[in-house]
């Protein structure tokens, strides 16, 4: 079984993308999708009336969408292989830009939106780097001058990520990323199976329930205006 | 690979929304072509140009392939926006970014390693041309009209991007000036193909696709035989231009009868 974990930030077309997957591999493969989400989603309940495939969701609620994802990973896995899936695709909520939900064994897509503005590839840093294919949607509504700048900025955060360009409603171009598809293992062995990258760190006094504001209120691990580099370490 | 390279694309037919196979020769696109593309909305006019722009290889829902030079492209000039031999304007492609109209170009033109000082300002010159509202280098690109903004945009395609082919679908709604657009392409040795419902656009072009049910139902070139309507329609489309720009002046348009 194939495994596809697709992130990228909100209505950046990440179901769309989805769509064109099942859409293309209909018929050949049997699919699996489970969607995670944070309090609301329908996207498992959209693509199983549309393509009757078993289709799932797990709410994260007060926990990070993400480490929901790598927390049910293995059940999941166990469950798309009781449906004898030949592919496995994953979709992640797309909140935080810091997020990374990658792992071993898999085919990483971020999906991002062309309207986003040009810099935006630069605010999602780690989203981007760890992943192995790019998919930029919406490439039909912005200017070319648009479009070659963002690829630029995406290249200057992933030198090697494959971009492949959509306007994902319509499904032109994606044939790039369907031949990454056809090309990825199997998963070899599910055990094995590890995050690509380090997570954002998971615990800060504000995650634990301290609602105060200003460093002055928090321990651990903290962050002032001036004089700190990306982390600075507090009493 | 420089696009300058790029000697001719070839359409190969592929079938409509039935699947029946369409019935059309190759279409082949030598630089100054002009092509206009036309039939019922929902005939798949759009489609025929995302076939294009994506260099279909009998991948896409209408089965058609797309070569450049007799051959299958490289997939690099197919991927990377700024070695592809093409440039699609639609109606709804837009500048987004709030920057002035010089930066935007600048952007451009850097991203593109030109090292050309000027191209900025004859890229604003030329789609001066194409507007009768003018575009100054100072303004910014999100408080420009519809019309400067598809002149901005089809200026860059031809002198910063350089295509050698340029996908038009349906601009001449922006109001500009589609005669101009046409001979200045020409000039520049560009092909086009438009994708309207214009009739003034249609009668310009070298050759005219007819679209229906998903598929190429016929090729007409007029080679002439139109040219009487052709210059009547140009003489009532300036006409009209006149009117459209008198009412803009606020004038009463008080006239007896058509005047010429």
């Amino acid at each position: 079984m194939k495994l596809i974990i697709i992130a990228g930030p909100p209505s950046a077309g990440k179901t769309a993308v989805t769509r064109q997957i099942i859409r293309t591999f209909y018929g050949t493969k049997k699919i699996t999708f489970l969607k995670i989400d944070v309090v609301r989603a329908f996207e498992d309940e959209e693509l199983r009336e549309e393509f009757g495939i078993p289709a799932r969701k797990i709410y994260s609620g007060d926990l990070c969408p993400d480490h929901t994802g790598i927390m049910v990973l293995q059940d999941a896995i166990s469950w798309a292989e009781s449906e004898r899936a030949d592919i496995f695709i994953v979709e992640s909520a797309g909140l935080c830009l810091r997020c990374s939900p990658y792992v071993t064994q898999s085919l990483g897509v971020v999906v991002l939106s062309a309207v986003s503005g040009m810099n935006s590839p630069l605010k999602m840093g780690p989203m981007i780097a760890l992943a192995d294919v790019a998919v930029v949607t919406k490439t039909d509504l912005v200017s070319q001058s648009e479009k070659e700048v963002f690829r630029e900025k995406t290249r200057e955060v992933a030198p090697q990520i494959d971009i492949v360009e959509t306007n994902a409603v319509q499904g032109t171009g994606l044939r790039y990323l369907m031949r990454s598809i056809e090309a990825l293992a199997d998963i070899m062995d599910k055990k094995t199976i590890t995050l690509r990258g380090i997570p954002p760190l998971g615990v800060c006094t504000i995650c634990v329930g301290k609602r105060e504001t200003g460093w002055q209120n928090h321990f651990g691990i903290i962050r002032k205006l001036d004089g700190a580099d990306d982390l600075y370490r507090g009493d | 690979m420089n696009s300058c390279t790029i000697t001719e694309i070839t359409i190969l037919p592929g079938h409509d929304k039935s699947g029946n196979p369409e019935q059309f020769e190759p279409i082949v696109l030598r630089p100054g072509d002009t092509i206009s593309i036309v039939g019922p909305t929902g005939s798949g006019k759009t489609a025929f140009i995302n076939d294009i722009e994506v260099f279909a290889q009998n991948d896409t829902s209408t089965g058609r392939t797309v070569l450049v030079n007799g051959k299958t492209p490289p997939e690099e000039i197919i991927r990377d926006p700024s070695k592809k031999p093409i440039a699609l304007i639609t109606q709804n492609t837009k500048c987004l970014a709030d920057m002035t109209v010089e930066a935007f170009l600048a952007m451009h033109v850097k991203a593109r390693r030109i090292a050309t000082p000027d191209l900025v300002f004859e890229t604003i010159a030329l789609a001066n041309q194409f507007t009768g509202e003018q575009i100054q280098a100072g303004c910014r690109i999100s408080a420009l009209s519809g019309g400067q903004t598809r002149a901005l945009m089809v200026a860059d395609a031809i002198l910063i991007s350089n295509a050698p082919l340029i996908l038009l679908d349906e601009v001449e709604n922006a109001g500009i000036f589609r005669e101009k657009v046409i001979e200045v392409l020409k000039e520049h040795y560009k092909s086009v193909i438009f994708v309207t419902h214009d009739p003034l656009v249609s009668l310009m072009s070298d050759r005219r696709i007819v679209m229906r049910h998903g598929g190429v139902e016929k090729i007409l070139q007029p080679e002439g035989r139109e040219l009487h309507i052709r210059e009547m329609v140009a003489r009532m489309d300036a006409t009209l231009c006149r009117f459209r720009e008198r009412i803009r002046a606020g004038e009463l348009l008080t006239e007896q009868g058509f005047p010429v």
